[in-house]
């Protein structure tokens, strides 16, 4: 890996009489090893602000829950930044500087990721921040960021509504995800009307809200919308209610424990989703959580995702193999995972083309970044800070994975603020 | 509300959500049993219980994941098998548990109530190091899935009527263990005179530690069972404990019957109005309801009537 080209390269060096002595031995070692490596400009011109950024290695933070309740997404997350570190150090680092990172956990506790945060800013004087995983972590964390001018990136789909100068969103924002699953659901399946049902906070009633504007405007009915709290685990009586109104789609956002029990109880009261009646559509069961579900209980839902582990293309084949190779065989790479691993390299991808660290040099040159290599294929940096992707429609099969049965032509525009959908 | 619909299917969804009513009201009797016979007995307030639980769902996990490898041909069955198992382990544990910490605590309740939380993260924290921070899935004996067809619309999810059972079942047993036994004659005892209870002979530090252990193998028996219905992960207890805690309390400390009857009431209120309203409305009119009968009986439902 490592398309992205030294833009820095062969800025001067170095002052002074051992100058050209050093450039020799550079060159050499050029021709012995890697080629970044000699091109790596002197550290008080990349570093200007104060980073832990040294002649050799530049430091950077991950931060996501190890422990609590959201450690069961978070792990994830983690996996794929250190796998990307691993990548770009094996490849020559970043300006010629290997990555070093200190880890943080947030402990699924929204005050302790603003701690954090704070200590990775003013401590350890991280180059970046590769961390957050709900929407009330990257919450906690958002004002903090801002105030020290540290840059986070940020790999879950969101709900979008949210575009800070100090965070680079590497998962899908809501439109992205929505309009296209609902406009699938509707010229594929012919599907005429929708119930929506979620966890109760954020993200599913933001979701909600953009899903019934958009079905609304295609002149479709929404015949239920529900929300149950987090850590439900009763839904005898919203599969009785869907059962009565007979929609053609069931539009879900359901997350954590309560997926589990929502599709464990969808099954035993005799729905079965190979059938597409109803047939359901969700926005929030990656690989990660079927691992939990069950594939026997959800066989058959469609997903609206930019990426699953199925995805066949040599990009996303090297990404599953080096994965596997490291974290074990059994390993399973949901949408959010991969996105996490985007960060690093979109990160390094930034820095070499402002030739700098600096914080404010990194984000004039965001827009229109590239990353060739992705494992969900091409994508590019929007100038509101979110991806450009294509969005994926899967089918779950029995063994847990998705089989991709539609992909958009386009890659989707991110529109954190849609006009006429709030 | 109920335009355009027929009458019959009207029927069927009555049908139906009283059978979700029931459903709900079996969880909530596994659930607060075990805490409420430890709460009732010994004033301890466990607050360990989901943890307990989820102890239970692993050990259904593991069984589950044994029959697989080593009994295929068996595997129908391994559902006994793991009931039994979960509630061995998990009142053994419990017992280790009452003689290593609780019983140095009995005099300080809030102290207990410290402690046991302090066990639940280590419990919890255990698991993620044991069996990974990820949920795992316990696969269900084919016969377990699908559901009854009743008539057309109505549709009994048999996974549901298990847990009914299990849930009655445990009911029984424990109605008679406490009261047509000799060991629930001792129980009953030292909940309500300690001292003249030891007067007269009962080992009440033996009652203590067999009364804890068995209420977390109840939990053990209320994890195995849900792994049907729920998820098993490192903290899917907490998703269990606020509702137990609510059912116990609402019911009447002391009192096993106050339990039950709270658990129904409770379940066929939320059942009913999740059905008219949201879930999230549903549960806090539920919640409004029970702070508003408590403020009127702070002893809740069905207080015990003893001489201090």
């Amino acid at each position: 890996m490592g398309t992205i080209e030294m833009t820095a390269g062969g800025r001067s060096i170095g002052k002074g009489p051992g100058f050209r002595k050093s450039l020799m031995t550079l060159a050499a070692s050029v021709m012995l090893a890697t080629s970044v490596q000699a091109a790596a400009p002197a550290t008080a011109e990349v570093n200007t602000t104060g980073l832990a950024v040294t002649d050799d290695s530049v430091t950077v933070g991950i931060l996501h829950s190890i422990t609590g309740t959201m450690a069961i997404s978070e792990i994830g997350s983690v996996q794929a930044e250190k796998l990307a570190i691993e990548q770009i150090n094996a490849s020559g680092g970043v300006l010629g500087r290997e990555i070093k990172y200190v880890q943080e956990d947030g402990a699924s506790d929204w005050p302790t990721f603003a701690e954090k945060s704070r200590k990775l800013l003013r401590q350890d004087n991280v180059a970046a921040i590769f961390g957050a995983w709900t929407s009330a972590s990257r919450k906690a964390i958002l004002p903090v960021i801002e105030q020290y001018n540290g840059m986070l990136y940020y790999p879950t789909f969101y709900e979008g509504l949210e575009q800070s100068p100090n965070v680079v969103y590497t998962g899908q924002e809501a439109t992205q995800q929505i309009l296209a699953g609902i406009d699938w659901a509707v010229k594929e399946k012919g599907a005429k009307s929708f119930y929506l049902l979620g966890s109760d906070y954020i993200w599913p009633r933001t979701s909600n809200k953009i899903a019934r504007k958009h079905i609304d405007k295609l002149g479709l009915k929404v015949v239920g919308e529900e929300y149950y709290p987090l850590g439900h685990t009763q839904f005898n009586s919203v599969i009785n209610k869907i059962k009565l109104k007979k929609p053609d789609v069931i539009f879900a956002s359901v997350v954590g424990g309560s997926n589990v029990a929502f599709y464990k109880q969808m099954k035993a009261a005799g729905v079965d989703f190979t059938d597409e009646k109803p047939l359901l559509l969700t926005i929030s069961v990656t690989e990660d959580e079927i691992r939990g579900i069950g594939g026997e209980n959800v066989e058959g839902i469609y997903a609206s995702m930019k990426y699953f582990q199925s995805l066949d293309n040599p990009n996303n084949r090297e990404f599953v193999t080096a994965f596997k190779e490291t974290y074990g065989d059994d390993m399973v790479i949901g949408d959010v995972t991969q996105a996490a691993y985007l960060g690093p390299w979109l990160w390094k991808a930034a820095v070499e083309k402002a030739g700098s660290f600096d914080i404010d040099k990194i984000r004039e040159v965001f827009a229109g970044i590239e990353f060739k290599k992705a494992p969900e294929g091409y994508v590019r940096i929007h100038e509101n800070h979110h991806l450009w992707s294509k969005t994926r429609i899967g089918k779950a099969q029995i063994d847990g994975q998705y089989e991709v049965v539609f992909e958009t032509e386009e890659l989707m525009e991110p529109d954190p603020f849609p006009e006429g959908y709030q | 509300m109920f335009d355009g619909y027929t009458s019959s299917e009207l029927m069927s969804i009555f049908a139906m959500q009283g059978f979700a009513g029931l459903s709900l009201f079996s969880v909530f009797v596994l659930m607060a049993l075990g805490l409420a016979i430890i709460f009732g007995q010994m004033g301890v307030i466990n607050m360990a219980h989901g943890e307990f639980m989820i102890l239970g769902a692993y050990t259904t996990y593991l069984t589950s994941g044994f029959f697989q490898s080593y009994l295929p041909g068996l595997f129908g069955g391994y559902f006994f098998v793991a009931i039994v198992l979960a509630f061995l382990i998990c009142a053994a544990l419990g017992a280790l548990i009452e003689w290593l910490m609780i019983r140095h605590l009995y005099h300080r309740p809030l102290d207990t109530l410290l402690a046991t939380w302090g066990l639940s993260l280590i419990m919890q924290q255990a698991y993620r190091s044991i069996f990974g921070a990820r949920e795992v899935g316990v696969e269900l004996p084919e016969w377990m899935m699908g559901a009854f067809q009743v008539t057309d619309m109505v549709e009994l999810p048999i996974n549901g009527l298990f847990v009914m059972i299990i849930a009655l079942s445990i009911a029984v047993g424990v109605y008679l263990l406490m009261y047509r036994s000799g060991y629930g004659k001792n129980v009953r005892a030292v909940v309500q005179n300690r001292p003249m209870a030891e007067a007269v002979g009962i080992n009440s530090a033996g009652i203590d530690r067999a009364t804890f252990a068995l209420g977390c193998g109840i939990a053990g028996i209320a994890g195995a069972a849900f792994t049907m219905i729920g998820s098993t992960g490192p903290s899917s207890g907490q998703a269990y404990i606020v509702d137990t805690f609510l059912v116990v309390v609402f019911g009447g400390a002391q009192s096993l019957i106050g339990t039950i009857v709270s658990a129904f009431g409770i379940s066929q209120a939320q059942s009913t109005m999740e059905f008219f309203l949201s879930g999230s409305m549903a549960k806090v009119l539920t919640l409004l309801v029970v702070v508003g009968i408590l403020m009127l009986r702070p002893e809740g439902l069905m207080a015990l009537k003893v001489r201090r």
